[in-house]
């Protein structure tokens, strides 16, 4: 069963639709990333779950119950922030302990989630520091465990880790993931970085002025997305124009040169106009023509003029 | 030495005579009530008068009353146009300068022709009440200070984030306005609440006015009837104005993460 529903949501602000029918599922302890663009309506969407923005139309259900107007306070939802948010005035210890505060908890109950949650984190010696004395991926580890010691139903973050250097975005990314399949707690990232999203979902969701684009794991939305907005924003692809020359093969022909899909080409027709993407690693250039597979270079050496470097494979231009 | 650095060095000396030849003075000539030689027998006659104690006792208690009610009217205010009305916040801004533009003794009849003792409020019929009125109107006196220290405190901290993250964490709006924002601000408070202080304790037109026994009418009455004695009187009501800056230095040092409102 789904545990939390997205059901036909929209938002609309003064001059733009910021989110226009989403529509998505979302099961228990999974984790699902919100990929696109700048403006896209990631944010939106997130703030909406959150109870932060109502929509201007749809329905959020968590765990069979509708809670598209309940106040953010009464939620259970935990939030991560870019910014961090964490209160300046607080410890640590204090901060992680904020929400069971709250709640009005029992102090020995408090004093003691606060230590499992900084265990959690593995800063268990910092609860008495405060913000300003940590760096940036400290106090985001610290925020995720003041979102986390409330036991919220789902995980909520906003770009958490845009503000941090490169090196403790991957490091801190992979310990997101593994706190959160500890807890097995469903989580909704939020990210513009595919990598990102890449690498830590079960499910992506790929979205584009406001639209859902594409829902799927990343493998499916990586090899086979559904449009071309998907297939030109999630890695990098060469984009060849040909024709059709037969149908049911997926042989299409690119300046001379045939290329097979891997699957047949339904509703098409020999001689449509057809474009091709294809992944940079898994083109290798060779002089021998060989046949039945894809040659994504002519026989004719070009001549590169810029070549750039972005980890597994290079970015070539060439001219003729 | 350079003339820009000359310039800038005769600007703070002249800065410095400015404010402190006066004062100067003034002290000098508090010294001087027995003829011939410096002592401090105007203090002391100033001091020993019951009634110094009486207006400066009453004064400072309606300065705090005045800040708890003005950190009870601000603060609020001052966060919810931050975070849900920013467009209102020229509109309030004006209103907020009002008092300095508008004479105290403009606002004092007003309050006089509506809270009058045959009027609907008749705030001014006993005495207790017109403290009350008197509180209230030394509010607004203070509102233009309150509010931008209050304000400026604010901006320093990113009020909507930390809202938003309280609220998920479970927390309504009391909570958040004070565990999380008044203390985020306590800095930009307290200074607000020591210019308030600054301003009330030496008030003369409204408590004049409105006939209540404060310092202000007190200085003022000494002022009128002897010659020593007001200098000693202005000496001492400095040094309380520099007891309270005093303090805004102190509790603003050593704040980790805060920025103060107004200097
Ligand atoms: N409070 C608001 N008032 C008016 N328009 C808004 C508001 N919040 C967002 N928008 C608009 O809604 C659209 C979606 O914004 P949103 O913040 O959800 O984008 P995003 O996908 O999170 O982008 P980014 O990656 O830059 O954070 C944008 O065009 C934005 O200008
Ligand atoms: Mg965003």
């Amino acid at each position: 069963m789904n545990f939390l529903e997205i059901e036909n949501l929209q938002k609309r602000f003064a001059l733009t639709t910021a989110v226009a029918h989403v529509q998505l599922e979302v099961t228990r302890g999974e984790f699902v990333s919100l990929l696109g663009p700048s403006g896209c309506g990631k944010t939106t969407t997130l703030r909406i779950i959150a109870g932060f923005e109502s929509p201007s139309s749809g329905a959020i259900r968590l765990d069979g119950v509708d809670i598209t107007h309940r106040p953010p306070h009464q939620r259970n939802v935990g939030m991560v922030f870019q910014s961090y948010a964490l209160f300046p005035n607080m410890t640590v210890a204090e901060n992680v302990g904020f929400g069971l505060k709250v709640a009005k908890k029992p102090a020995a109950d408090i004093k003691q989630r606060v230590e499992e949650m900084l265990n959690l984190i593995k800063l268990p010696a910092l609860g008495n520091r405060y913000p300003y004395q940590l760096s940036g991926g400290q106090q985001q580890r610290v925020a995720l465990a003041r979102a986390l010691a409330i036991r919220p139903q789902v995980l909520l973050l906003d770009e958490p880790l845009s503000a941090l250097d490169a090196k403790i975005r991957v490091s801190l990314r992979l310990e997101i993931r593994s706190i959160q399949r500890e807890l097995g707690i469903t989580t909704i990232y939020v990210t513009h970085d595919q990598e990102e999203a890449l690498s830590l979902s079960d499910r992506i969701v790929v979205m584009s002025e406001g639209r859902v684009e594409q829902i799927g794991s990343p493998f499916e939305i990586y090899n086979f997305p559904r449009t071309s907005f998907v297939a030109s924003f999630v890695g990098t692809l060469n984009v060849l124009r040909g024709r059709v020359a037969d149908p049911a093969r997926g042989a299409i022909v690119i300046d001379d040169q045939e290329i097979v899909a891997s699957r047949g080409l339904e509703h098409a027709r020999v001689g449509d106009a057809y474009s091709v993407a294809i992944r940079p690693e898994i083109v290798s250039l060779s002089w021998a023509r060989l046949s039945g597979s894809v040659c994504a270079s002519r026989t004719t050496p070009s001549r590169w003029t810029r070549s750039i470097t972005r980890g597994s494979y290079c970015r070539s231009g060439g001219r003729r | 030495m350079k003339p820009r650095r000359l310039g800038a060095w005769l600007v703070i000396v002249f800065g410095v005579l400015y404010f402190f030849v006066p004062l100067l003075g003034t002290f000098e000539f508090s010294l001087r009530l027995l003829r011939g030689v410096y002592s401090v027998a105007a203090y002391r006659i100033v001091l020993a008068d019951p009634r110094f104690a009486a207006t400066v006792t009453y004064s400072t208690v309606l300065a705090l009353a005045t800040i708890v009610m003005g950190v009870a009217l601000v603060v609020p205010t001052a966060y919810w146009i931050q975070l849900r009305l920013p467009r209102m916040r020229p509109v309030v801004e004006f209103i907020t300068l009002l008092p300095l533009v508008i004479p105290a003794i403009v606002l004092v009849f007003g309050y006089l022709r509506i809270y009058n003792s045959s009027s609907a409020l008749p705030l001014t019929g006993s005495a207790r009440t017109t403290d009350l009125l008197l509180m209230f109107s030394y509010v607004t006196l203070a509102l233009p200070y309150m509010y931008r220290a209050v304000d400026n405190g604010l901006r320093a901290i990113d009020v909507r984030t930390l809202t938003e993250a309280a609220q998920s964490l479970g927390a309504g709006w009391s909570t958040i306005l004070l565990r999380v924002i008044l203390p985020n601000v306590r800095v930009a408070v307290l200074s607000g609440a020591f210019l308030t202080f600054a301003i009330v304790i030496g008030e003369f037109t409204m408590a004049s006015l409105l006939d209540r026994p404060a310092f202000g009418p007190y200085l003022q009455l000494i002022g009128a009837n002897r010659a020593y004695e007001p200098a000693a009187l202005s000496i001492i009501s400095f040094a309380i104005t520099w007891a309270c800056m005093g303090l805004i230095q102190i509790f603003t040092r050593g704040v980790p993460g805060q920025v103060a409102g107004a200097h």
